[in-house]
């Protein structure tokens, strides 16, 4: 079920457009914002809400990269992995955080902290290697930082 | 007319059509994925490429998608280029580089597109060579077999099953190479249409699961022209053999009737052909065992000489879905006098209503496939998804009717899918829905009106009124019925196209009369409405057009008069009315003798059954609902014991000098003495070239000349190959000895070509891409409507449905699955089809206290789940119709419940 | 020399509405209002306002195709493009947090001057900071009456809206961008029709990159011929300039279109990091051609570049130096394409991952020599028009560009059956 708050901040954005159902990307994002991810169940809910069939709302779910269908950590780590990152290193940075996460990309942790992903380009190429944990860009990476780093997210 | 060049000649076309449609209805080879002529073109699979050059000094010109691609005059392209021959190449060795490559095992093999695409492009060499991407399979219902690592991802079944047919628990998911075509979970699918699926699909990921369990390949099938049994409309189907089978049903393209499509009952629904049910050497009830008992043939006919040795008074029943030659044939052996339609009088009488609207005109009468044309449609009263499923898929089609004015206004091509949508947005035809029951069409109505049907018609009458005063007045309305009935007349007034739709499945006989006073003051307006009326059966028309006297009429006349036998044929009676009228009729007689191909209960009754041939047993002739009559052909010989209806009756005519008879053997003297006793019907002996029919001496095969295994398929039975039978119905043979070009339309037993072995074939048989078969659609009107005619409005106005306190009026409710008597045989209808239920409005419910009620029916009491919808009107209750769990009961009628 | 775009924006600050009005913002709009919606349109064609997404169409001239008559369709659309997924591009970041309402003013004189009634602004997911930058704009230009209804007395409504993407490069693809807005899959539409005349739910739209509309506002308050003047060349107006890769300063720099590669490497970008030599680099981002050595003299304006036969493009360049692996480059770039592919068309979906597999083999030491061949053959098949949009062309610029100028490295690689660039 969706929760009221769910319900306003997708209907809200569904103002914004001739028919309601061109929010279900946004919905989607609304629910992952308090859930985390989209549950099988979300899906449901959300093609109710917004008079689609799960089978449409997942169509474009499952089409989107930074919709989660699968539970993901506490925090993700979205490591940028495109050529301007790539030339200034990204490759050491991700072998760090596998080797200090103890996971390899598209897992998590065992302690449900951290989910790794790689993403394409984050738009900070002048600050690459770049990564975004959660809402949060960090730039210029090296080993040392991102010691630093995680540690904020203890 | 345009001239356009290509590869150097000339050719003069009409640029209605987008370039790859234009080049291949040229007759000139391209291949393609991803557009359908149904479908229109969007340009994804890039396999239509071709050069087109911009002036005559372009000499090298650039790579276009034809698909997407205008015609233009003076326009100047190559198919042939030797760049654009690589680049299609190159496409198709990219479709195959994660195919399975798994031809051997599948389905599709030898009638695949994808197959006849990769010869024809000239990908040969596999230079691929890394891991392909796999995908897991769903279960997708009884119907359809999912394998989606041969998916090349043309897109063409999400399109078809969304944006065609209306279904909504289908889609493509993910993206990039990963694209995933499916459902959301594993289920059934709901879609109506769902099996056309495994002919749109170019490859095998979707297949037909009921080919599957007894799976031969297209060349070893032993194919025949047939025509659906399975409801009114009469589509045109292609039935297959092997060892005595029927192992599929594909759809046979008409260009006016059901175009390139069937529905899932008309596909799926043929497995009472194999049934373990099936009668296939006629029974003699014994005396001693009181069972029936197999006899020989001469039994059959020594059973007759004895009832005939007194020149005896027989009473014939026949059946709306047995061909006209059967009926007649009954009709000659027992004298049109003693001759009934097996049907119930409040069947008969609707379809003879009908019949006249039709005929009476001044509405025109469209063809199934131009009911897609109408830019208005108004429905009245009913479920066609049910009752009349292709219509539905047709209509769905008439609600872009009105919406494609905008495109065609910005110039914007009609073939253009993809820009055709997105200009159509959620606008739709005006169409308006008028039914008791929820339908499938809900989701694309203006408005829909649920109400009793005496109530529908009370409205359907106002709008006649509306439109022209002097139709007759429908009083106390309330106001918003008022207003509806306005945006319905002025919905029908500003149309280009108004069509309307109404059929007897509401037994409901001023349903019929508003449709026809709507059309007559349309026609007063200056308008050329379309009026398209289904009824029950396959041939319920082609019966009432021989004979007008009903069941009813029948037991009166068998109770009143003193016959000596009667005969009924392909007729379950308990299907027709109810079971205390049905056991009446039988215990009149001590000769009941039954032509059928499955036990039933009627057959319980005979003491003499005689095995006839189902739909793909025999011969004959159907008129659908529009007044059509179109010829189905017998698909193999079952051997010596089954025969036509009509042959039996005509053997045991000619062997007793009946009637003046004398010549009654072949199809042909069948339809000729049809047509001497009802010159109405004088189009059946046009339908199709006759017996003698040769083309350069030879016949026209059933099978095709890759047919293997002749001479050692019964080899385990008998080392000598023996003759194959002759067939001296029709002018093809059981086997691939014949003429083995293009035979004539109405012989058209598979789609193949050279180069083309998959049912893409069809375009070469066709005039034009998407238009007529060459030589014209078979199939002819034995009636038209008379468009000048000044026929008088219908001036009965019923009165308004009154809810009574302790009875409910009780209208039956169709099932695409399960209210069928035949189709239910196959088990994946009978699993799909509804367990006994009884619908009632929601707040009614309200006053029963459990999930089950007693319903009092025909005195006798059953107990029924009870199903609510909110919208069903009040004091009404709907009854599933002809599952088999439930007996047939009088409809409609008021019954008593309680629980 | 001007830089009108950035001029005012400081490192890590945000333009508030009055900072931006104490310099003058929105007095283009209050011009604009006075013109004629044709008058605007003309004043930008005048102003040789070329687009600064990627492909450099005459912004004035799209402008024009939009049906604004009294029976043309409504609502009439604005869309600005701010998905910015293309690896080593960051210059719309800049404007938005630096500056938003100058996109603001620039949209609402643009929907002026296609007379659009609903904008949008379509902001890449993982700008989070602009999005709270632009939804604040929003607000106090509201709040200002700058937008909703009657904007300034003039008559004219325009509201405007922000969506924020899910990821998915191709929605940077202006009809795949509508059909995301619209909700849906983010494939790409056949065109023709245009989205000028047909877009966004069917109505007329423009999709403008935000960077384009950005410099509306400063052709409208000081006229084309300054606009014009501002640049060394033919096009108008200023462009932001861009260097990632290992150079000593990577960055974003306004400068006026025409200036030298040259000038932008070693002047502003401070050259090679020591140690390092250059290359080559893409010049607009990463679906461009290669540029060598040989080109370090051409003038940075769209006929320059396309001379040098690549593209200006986005403007912003990704530079290779001598120590970083070409091979491994162009991998990684294919990697991303491929990814990226939508999965609408063949040639994409199925020749991008192909080439990504190619090149991984190659780079892993694997390599045939055939292998260049297909790669060969398969920058033709998914050449420009061969596909449905131009995602699947723009992966193969830097692929093939780089097989003619740094053919040796793909063929050292197949001999010595190894990377020679790693250890
Ligand atoms: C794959 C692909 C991605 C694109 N991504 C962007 C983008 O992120 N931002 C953008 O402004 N234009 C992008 N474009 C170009 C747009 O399609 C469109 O041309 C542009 O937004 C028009 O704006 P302009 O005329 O102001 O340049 C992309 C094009 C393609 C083919
Ligand atoms: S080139 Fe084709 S598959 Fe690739 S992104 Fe464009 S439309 Fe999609
Ligand atoms: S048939 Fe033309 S692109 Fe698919």
């Amino acid at each position: 079920m969706l929760s009221d708050k769910e319900r306003t901040e997708i209907e809200e954005h569904s103002r914004h457009y001739p028919r309601k159902q061109a929010a279900v990307i946004e919905a989607l994002k609304v629910v992952q914002s308090h859930r985390g991810y989209v549950s099988d169940e979300n899906v449901k809910d959300i093609a109710e809400f917004l008079e689609m069939t799960p089978d449409e709302v997942d169509s474009v779910a499952t089409f989107y990269n930074l919709i989660f269908r699968k539970p993901v950590g506490e925090h993700v780590i979205l490591l940028c992995d495109s050529v301007s990152c790539w030339i200034m290193g990204y490759e050491t940075i991700m072998d760090h955080l596998r080797a200090k996460l103890k996971i390899e990309p598209g897992q998590t942790t065992e302690d449900g902290k951290f989910t790794l992903l790689t993403i394409p380009c984050l738009g900070a190429c002048d600050r690459a290697p770049a990564m975004m944990i959660d809402n949060d860009l960090h730039g210029n990476l090296t080993v040392q930082k991102i010691d630093e780093i995680l540690k904020k997210y203890k | 007319m345009v001239k356009i060049t290509i590869d150097g000649n000339v050719y003069e076309v009409d640029p209605k059509d987008n370039l790859l449609q234009t080049i291949l209805s040229l007759g000139l080879d391209l291949p393609y994925f991803c557009w359908h002529p149904a479908l229109g073109s969007v340009g994804s699979c890039r396999q239509c490429a071709v050069k087109k050059y911009s002036g005559e000094d372009d000499q090298k010109g650039r790579i276009v998608m034809a698909c997407m691609e205008p015609v233009v005059d003076g326009m100047r392209i190559s198919v042939n280029d030797p760049e654009v021959k690589d680049f299609r190449a190159n496409i198709i060795e990219l479709l195959m580089t994660n195919h399975p490559h798994d031809c051997p095992v599948c389905d599709e093999g030898g009638e695949c597109h994808l197959q006849d695409v990769t010869l024809m492009s000239g990908h040969n060499y596999r230079q691929f060579d890394f891991n392909k991407r796999t995908h897991n399979n769903q279960y997708l219902g009884p119907f359809i077999n999912h394998e989606m690592n041969r998916c090349i991802q043309c897109y063409r079944c999400v399109r078809f099953y969304r944006e065609y047919a209306g279904g909504r628990d289908f889609n493509v998911f993910s993206s990039r190479n990963r694209v995933f075509f499916g459902r959301y979970e594993d289920g059934v699918l709901e879609n109506e249409f769902s099996g056309n699926l495994a002919e749109v699909c170019p490859t095998g990921v979707f297949t037909d699961k009921t080919y599957k369990q007894h799976f031969t390949r297209k060349w070893d099938l032993t194919t025949a022209p047939s025509i659906c049994h399975n409801c009114s409309l009469g589509c045109n189907i292609i039935a297959g053999e092997r060892y005595g089978t029927i192992r599929r049903i594909a759809s046979r393209y008409n260009g006016k009737v059901n175009g390139y499509f069937i529905c899932d009952r008309g596909r799926f629904g043929y497995e009472y052909v194999n049934s373990d049910q099936r009668i296939r050497e006629p029974l003699r009830r014994g005396q001693a065992s009181g069972r029936l008992e197999p006899v020989d043939r001469e039994t059959v006919f020594n059973y007759f000489k004895k009832i005939f040795d007194k020149k005896p008074r027989l009473l014939g029943i026949g059946s709306p879905k047995a061909s006209l030659e059967s009926n007649h044939a009954l009709q000659m052996l027992v004298g049109k006098e003693n001759f009934f339609a097996g049907v119930s009088a409040v069947e008969h009488q609707l379809t003879l209503k009908a019949i006249q609207i039709l005929k009476e005109g001044p509405a025109e009468v469209p063809s199934l496939r131009e009911t897609e044309k109408a830019d208005t449609v108004l429905i009245l009263g009913e479920d066609v998804t049910n009752t009349a499923p292709m219509l539905a898929l047709s209509l769905r089609q008439a609600s872009r009717q009105k919406p494609m004015e905008l495109p065609i206004k910005m110039n914007v091509p009609t073939w253009h899918e993809m820009a055709v949508l997105e200009l159509m947005q959620d606008e739709r035809s005006p169409f308006f829905v008028l039914t008791p029951t929820e339908t499938k069409l809900d989701d694309i109505a203006t408005a829909v009106y649920r109400n009793a049907p005496d109530n529908i018609a009370r409205l359907a009458h106002a709008v006649a009124h509306y439109i022209d005063s002097a139709a007759p007045e429908v009083e106390n309305l309330s106001e918003e019925e008022t207003e509806l009935v306005k945006q319905i007349a002025e919905n029908l007034l500003s149309s280009k196209q108004p069509l309307i739709v109404s059929g007897t499945s509401c037994l409901n006989e001023s349903l019929l009369e508003a449709a026809a006073n709507i059309t007559r003051a349309l026609k007063k307006r200056q308008k050329s409405p379309w009026i398209f009326l289904t009824v029950p059966e396959a041939n319920s028309v082609g019966l009432a057009l021989l004979d007008e006297k009903d069941l009813n009429q029948a037991i009166e006349k068998a109770l009143s008069d003193s016959y000596d036998a009667l005969i009924i044929l392909e007729n379950d009676l308990y299907r027709r009315i109810e079971e205390d009228k049905a056991n009446k009729l039988f215990d009149a007689f001590e000769h009941v003798i039954v032509l059928h191909y499955l036990h039933n209960s009627t057959t319980d009754k005979a003491n003499l059954v005689v095995p006839v041939g189902p739909f793909s047993e025999s011969d004959g002739t159907l008129v659908n609902n529009e007044g059509r009559a179109q010829r189905f052909y017998q698909v193999f010989y079952p051997g010596d014991s089954v025969k036509e209806s009509w042959r039996w009756l005509g053997q045991i005519i000619t062997g007793h000098g009946l009637n003046g008879r004398s010549e009654l053997s072949k199809l042909d003297d069948f339809i000729e003495a049809l047509v001497r006793d009802f010159p109405e019907l004088k189009a059946v002996k046009d339908l199709a070239p006759n017996a003698d029919f040769r083309i350069a001496g030879q016949k026209i095969p059933r099978q095709s000349h890759r047919y293997s295994g002749r001479t050692s398929m019964n080899a385990n039975v008998n080392v000598s190959e023996p003759k194959p039978p002759e067939d001296e119905d029709s002018p093809m043979s059981f086997t691939m000895e014949g003429y083995q070009g293009m035979p004539p339309s109405p012989f058209i037993s598979r789609f193949w070509y050279p180069g083309w072995n998959s049912v893409q074939a069809v375009n070469k048989f066709q005039i034009e891409v998407g238009g007529a078969l060459r030589g014209g659609d078979p199939g002819l009107r034995v009636f038209e409507p008379q468009t000048d005619s000044d026929a008088p409005y219908y001036t009965r106005i019923p009165e308004a449905f009154k809810p009574q306190k302790d009875q409910w009026f009780a209208i039956p409710v169709f099932h695409i699955f399960g209210s069928d008597e035949l189709s239910i045989y196959t088990p994946g209808v009978a699993e799909l089809a509804p367990k006994p239920y009884l619908l009632l409005n929601q707040k009614d419910a309200e006053s029963f206290s459990g999930e089950k009620v007693n319903v009092l029916l025909d005195g006798k009491q059953i107990e029924l789940t009870v199903k609510t919808s909110s919208s069903f009107p009040s004091g009404m209750v709907g009854i599933p119709f002809g599952l088999p769990e439930m007996k047939i009961f009088k409809f409609p009628n008021w019954v008593k419940i309680s629980g | 020399m001007e830089r009108p775009l950035t001029q005012h924006i400081r490192p890590g600050e945000t333009l508030t509405i009055t900072d931006y009005q104490k310099h003058g913002g929105y007095e283009g709009l209050k011009a604009a209002l006075k013109m004629s919606p044709k008058e605007v349109q003309d004043t930008v064609k005048r102003a040789h306002l070329r687009g600064r997404g990627g492909a450099g169409f005459p912004t004035g001239l799209k402008w024009s195709f939009v049906p604004i008559g009294d029976d043309a369709p409504r609502p009439r659309y604005l869309i600005a493009n701010g998905d910015e997924m293309e690896p080593g591009t960051f210059k719309d970041r800049l404007l938005v947090e630096g500056n938003p309402h100058q996109l603001i003013e620039g949209m609402i004189i643009s929907a002026y001057a296609i007379q659009a009634e609903i904008g949008y602004v379509f902001l890449r997911w993982a700008y989070k900071k602009g999005e709270k930058i632009i939804q604040k704009a929003l607000a106090e230009a509201y709040e200002a009456g700058l937008l909703g209804k009657n904007i300034l007395g003039s008559g004219f409504d325009f509201d405007l809206y922000l969506h924020t993407s899910a990821g998915r490069y191709i929605c940077g693809e202006e009809t795949a961008l509508l059909n995301s807005l619209e909700g849906k899959r983010a494939n790409p539409r056949a065109k023709p029709p245009f989205p000028q005349t047909s877009g966004l739910f069917g109505k007329p739209t423009i999709v403008n990159n935000i960077e384009t509309l950005c410099n509306v506002p400063h052709i409208l308050r000081n006229g084309a011929d300054w606009y014009k003047k501002i640049s060394l060349s033919e096009d108008g107006g200023t462009k932001i300039f861009g260097v990632s890769g290992k150079v000593k300063k990577p960055g974003l720099w306004e400068l006026p279109l025409g200036v030298t590669l040259k000038e932008v490497l070693e002047e502003y970008a401070g050259g090679m990091q020591d140690g390092l030599k250059f290359r080559g680099l893409l010049p607009g981002g990463a679906s461009t051609d290669f540029l060598t050595e040989e080109h370090l003299d051409i003038k940075l304006d769209y006929a320059g570049v396309e001379k040098a036969g690549s593209r200006l493009g986005t403007g912003t360049m990704i530079v290779l130096d001598d120590k970083t692996c070409v091979v491994g480059m162009v991998l990684n770039l294919e990697h991303f394409f491929a990814q990226e592919s939508c999965g609408w068309c063949t040639p994409c979906r199925e020749g991008l991952p192909w080439s990504e597999k190619i090149l991984a083999r190659i780079e892993n030491g694997q390599g045939k020599m055939q292998d260049l061949e297909i790669l060969e053959g398969l920058t033709k098949t998914l050449g420009p028009g061969n596909t449905f949009c131009a995602l699947a062309p723009g992966a193969m610029e830097p692929l093939q560009s780089a097989l003619k100028y740094f053919r040796e490295d793909f063929e050292r690689h197949i001999k010595e059956q190894r990377c020679p660039r790693r250890s």
